[in-house]
């Protein structure tokens, strides 16, 4: 009797009592349910785009685009295919997707640092942009940029002007552009050879601290160095650079570096947007490094510059580096706001045209979001490489 | 700051008062944390500070090296008084170090960088000449094989050895632990008192605060007992222990005794 | 205590005395404090008179607005338009007994020990979404049928974000909770999805829903673009609100589930009754949070042709009737959603400051 009751618990449960069987069949009956609706819906797809009409396939790729393009990285005319619109459309957005990480970057870390600032005005503004900026939708402004503040600046025969080379109007912002001359390789050269130095100085100093103890401007060396080796070759060549300044012909500006109102509202409003975010997370960045570690610094003997340059610099970058990384894919997501305004990005050019053009939805978002996808996933594996990189190590 | 440093060198082994604390009031806010303390303590003393908790003792040892300021009567340390001149605070923290309750070791920099950073950066030693210090101190808290590891690798004990000899490594004159084995499992806290015992045989002038009363019995000159921001009383540890004045004093020593 | 009769040195906290540590503590903060004062004082002065002393606030149509300062006349002309769309003036007690209702459900929830806090949010959650999914479209009940085209302005842009919150969280906690099962494909299935919504921006998604979702559909069936936009809407934020959740289920320490376990609750109690109640209150902050960026992501919807605010705006300001409003247009729009979103956020924060100290003790 006893030992009975024993075999039956002991025997194999019934399969349906088994949790691996159980967790088996819980995952073939999901993956099932995700092919039917797959297949469901290609199969519905396929049949509304046969009584439509529309083709398949990506042969539209090699089919003449017909449409023009105001601003392109590549060379650009409507006589080219498709898939050059997709080139086209992709160049620009990472135009400006990095326009837009350097400036962000540049203006976050200036908010970041000044909202922990000393100076109670300053430290106020900070936090007066930061709280303005994030809370209003990065959509508004864009077009505030676009329709309130570009918009009405003077046409081009009024444009504003600095010294006859800097031009400001509702067509957009004009440079002069450097045209090289001849001699200019030799600058090109004393920047190589400036870098090299600047590496060797570093060696030295290294060097000469291990053996001595001395330590050395090393920075503030390598600026000089930097700046100052082209500088020389650049005189030496006989100045071999010129500027071709923009000028009036005919309604518009020809000539020098011309940035579209479209571009350059769309730099202006993502930069300023990612930069309040990029200056919450210096905050906190900085603010993360606990109050011990600044004491330990002290009680060593090491002044604040020091304290902030070895202790808190490098651990608060630890703690930056990441969510910056997350605000930079933002900033490339929402550069496909620029649709709105008409700046010739992947989505307004591609998803938008390209597809009112061919009506290959499928294909053209696929691509479309594949993009989007890959730049994401690449990011973040150099994220992770990073992470790993610099990880404080731990048991 | 170079000729005070060549005067010490000539100095007489025990240095009166090497820290003078002179009727030193503090607050925080309208809180009145320290209440007119005085201490002298000569080079070489090895000074127990205790107390319940909440009574001002790691606050009071925070302002030797002005982590916390004061802001009534006078602290002077190795002739240097502690105002708001960054000279000589910086003065001061080079010849005085000190031990966290929670080690504040860099995590990010190995044991050994942990070591050299303040001799390389504040005492301009070469790297090499700071490194061999640093493992001749990492040797003498028994941790030399650990020099590569990172602070998050170690245990508590460990950590807390190689802060003391993080803080050794600037070759301090004085040295402050802070509640030093607080935060430390039971078995780990001998490891860090026996380098603690082992420092105070080699001479240093050591002010501890610290709830281990058998390491204040065979090392502290002295034993000062704090409650409510005032020292209640001063006295040697055999007269401390077995003979205490002050009610308070008796008080605090029966709860803690009782374990 | 009682003997400690002495006071603290007067610390001389005189406006002279303040300004010089805050102020003008060294020779380059003094600079940096002359050179941003003189900034502000020349841009602050243009600024009120622009919005407030030489503002036209009142008169009957455009050719009232002369003034140099702000035209805020056409926002108070057109505000009907800004809040309702084109929703019948005389059906609009409708949308204001929603407005109503959402006020009373929420609103409390910002206001500590409110009686009935709990309820009035948990109503907020499941009974008000019924009251308006029967209200504010009608057809049913004897009330008039008012067709989502005639939907906008602020009311639209209300309903985008409380049905896209309000979907996401089931799929949300689903897709949180697949993510951190043992079970490999479910795992995969979920971070596939979670991970691709998260890498594509918004506009490709309302793309897709508006131009892809009529052709997964079968023929003869279709939605109307609103209810698109909101599938769209609603798929991308669950990825979203998934990684806010994963976040909470992380920091439930281990060993609540291993007593759950103990307690012999299956895996689906396990999670109800231990593991989520703790994870979803932990994570309300990020919710918020999530909250407040599709509220601003809203906006996106007139890309696909929805009058949302912003939108209502946008059309107004083309009229012809009215020159130059372009910036009171988007100062208005850009006031409303910075009052709902930085009450929001502050709210957030304090939450979250709570949830912190709670932590530590």
């Amino acid at each position: 009797m006893k030992k009975q009751s024993i075999d039956s618990i002991s025997a194999r449960p019934k399969p349906w009592y088994d949790p691996r069987i159980r967790a088996l069949f819980f995952q073939v009956v999901t993956l099932g349910v995700v092919f039917w609706a797959g297949w469901v819906l290609i199969d519905n797809t396929l049949s509304n785009m046969q009584s439509r009409g529309i083709s398949t396939g990506f042969g539209f790729l090699d089919e003449t685009a017909g449409f023009g393009i105001i601003m392109h990285l590549v060379p650009f005319d409507a006589t080219m295919s498709y898939g050059r619109t997709f080139w086209v459309g992709l160049t620009n957005t990472l135009l400006v997707s990095a326009m837009g990480v350097v400036a962000a970057t540049i203006i976050g870390f200036l908010v970041g640092v000044a909202r922990l600032s000393s100076n109670w005005l300053v430290a106020k503004i900070a936090l007066v942009y930061i709280e303005v900026i994030r809370n209003i939708p990065l959509l508004l402004q864009i077009f505030f940029w676009y329709f309130a503040v570009l918009a009405s600046l003077p046409a081009p025969r009024q444009s504003v002007e600095v010294g006859g080379a800097f031009f400001l109007n509702n067509r957009g912002l004009y440079l002069p552009g450097p045209v090289t001359q001849d001699g200019f390789g030799l600058v090109w050269g004393a920047l190589l050879v400036a870098i090299a130095a600047v590496f060797g100085l570093r060696s030295w100093t290294k060097k000469r601290q291990k053996a001595s103890g001395q330590l050395f401007p090393t920075v503030k060396v390598s600026i000089a160095i930097l700046v100052l080796l082209p500088l020389i070759a650049f005189f030496l060549a006989g100045q071999p650079l010129e500027w071709d300044l923009p000028a009036l012909k005919g309604f518009n500006f020809g000539g020098g570096i011309s940035l579209i109102p479209e571009l350059a509202a769309l730099w202006v409003a993502l930069s300023l947007y990612t930069a309040s975010f990029i200056a919450e997370i210096v905050r906190s960045g900085i603010l993360a490094v606990s109050k011990g570690q600044t004491e330990a610094s002290k009680a060593l003997g090491l002044p604040n510059g020091l304290t902030l340059r070895l202790i808190i610099i490098p651990q608060a970058m630890r703690v930056i580096i990441p969510p910056l990384t997350s605000q930079y894919l933002n900033l490339v997501k929402n550069s496909s706001l620029a649709t709105a305004i008409g700046y010739p990005d992947l989505v307004s050019v591609f998803m938008g045209t390209t597809l009112n053009q061919t009506g290959q939805a499928v294909e053209v978002v696929a691509i479309t979001m594949g993009v989007y996808l890959t730049i994401s996933l690449l990011i973040s594996l150099l994220m992770n490489l990073y992470n790993r990189a610099v990880e404080i190590k731990e048991r | 700051m170079m000729q005070h440093s060549e005067s010490v060198e000539t100095q007489a082994e025990n240095k009166p008062g090497i820290i003078r604390v002179e009727s030193m009031h503090k607050w925080y806010g309208d809180f009145h944390v320290l209440k007119d303390l005085n201490l002298a303590v000569d080079q070489g003393e090895r000074i127990v500070i205790c107390g319940p908790s909440g009574s001002g003792k790691s606050t009071f040892i925070r302002c030797i090296n002005r982590l916390e300021e004061h802001q009534q009567g006078k602290i002077i340390v190795d002739d240097v008084e502690l105002t708001d001149d960054v000279r000589h605070i910086d003065s001061v923290r080079r010849e005085v170090g000190m031990v966290f309750q929670h080690f504040n070791l860099f995590p990010h920099l190995t044991v050994l960088e942990n070591c050299c950073l303040s001799p390389i950066w504040v005492r301009k030693l070469p790297r090499r000449e700071a490194e061999a210090a640093a493992m001749e101190y990492l040797e003498r808290v028994k941790i030399p094989d650990q020099a590569a590891k990172y602070p998050g690798q170690l245990s508590g004990g460990q950590q807390q050895r190689v802060a003391i000899a993080r803080a050794l490594c600037m070759k301090p004159k004085i040295m402050l632990f802070d509640e030093p084995t607080s935060a430390l499992d039971p078995e780990m806290i001998k490891e860090v008192l026996d380098v603690m015992i082992e420092l105070a045989g080699s001479g240093m002038t050591m002010i501890c605060v610290t709830h281990e009363m058998g390491f204040a019995k065979t090392v502290a000159d002295r034993v000062i007992f704090m409650d409510e921001g005032e020292i209640v009383e001063e006295a040697p540890p055999t007269e401390f222990f077995s003979n205490p004045r002050e009610p308070r004093t008796q008080k605090f020593l029966q709860q803690i005794l009782q374990h | 205590m009682t003997e400690s009769t002495i006071k603290p040195p007067k610390k001389n906290l005189g406006p002279v005395k303040w300004m010089r540590t805050h102020l003008f503590s060294s020779w380059y903060n003094s600079l940096l404090t002359l050179v941003v004062g003189y900034l502000l004082l020349t841009s602050v002065g243009p600024l009120v008179s622009w919005v407030f002393l030489d503002a036209t606030f009142e008169g009957s149509g455009p050719g009232d607005c002369l003034g140099e300062g702000a035209c805020w006349l056409f926002v108070s002309q057109r505000l009907n338009f800004f809040i309702y769309g084109f929703y019948p003036d005389e059906l609009q007690w409708r949308v204001d007994i929603m407005f109503g209702l959402l006020a009373l459900a929420f609103v409390p929830q910002f206001i500590e020990g409110f009686p009935a806090r709990k309820w009035l949010g948990i109503f907020g959650m499941s009974g008000l979404p019924i009251i308006g999914y029967v209200l504010i479209p009608g057809g049913i009940l004897g009330l008039e049928e008012v067709e989502s085209s005639k939907w906008g302005g602020l009311m639209l842009t209300l309903i985008l974000a409380y049905i896209g919150i309000l979907a996401s969280l089931p799929i949300g906690i689903l897709l949180a909770i697949g993510r951190r099962s043992d079970m490999p494909i479910i795992r995969g299935l979920c971070v596939v999805f979670i991970e691709v919504w998260r890498a594509v921006p918004l506009i490709t998604v309302l793309f897709m829903a508006s131009v892809m979702l009529p052709l997964f559909l079968p023929e003869g069936v279709s939605f109307e673009k609103l209810v698109r936009a909101l599938i769209g809407i609603t798929l991308w934020q669950s990825a979203y609100m998934a990684e806010v959740i994963r976040g909470g289920l992380q920091a439930i320490p281990r060993g609540q589930y291993e007593a759950a376990n103990a307690l012999g609750l299956g895996y689906w109690r396990k999670m109800g009754l231990v593991i989520l109640p703790q994870a979803l209150k932990l994570v309300i902050p990020g919710i918020v949070n999530t909250f407040i960026s599709l509220f601003k992501d809203t906006t996106l919807v007139l890309i696909i042709g929805l009058f949302d605010i912003l939108g209502a705006v946008q059309s107004t300001i083309a009229d012809p009737a009215w020159q130059n409003v372009a910036i009171e247009g988007y100062v208005f729009v850009a006031f409303c959603f910075w009052v709902f979103c930085f009450g929001i956020s502050r709210y957030s924060q304090n939450l979250e400051r709570k949830l912190d100290t709670g932590h530590k003790t």
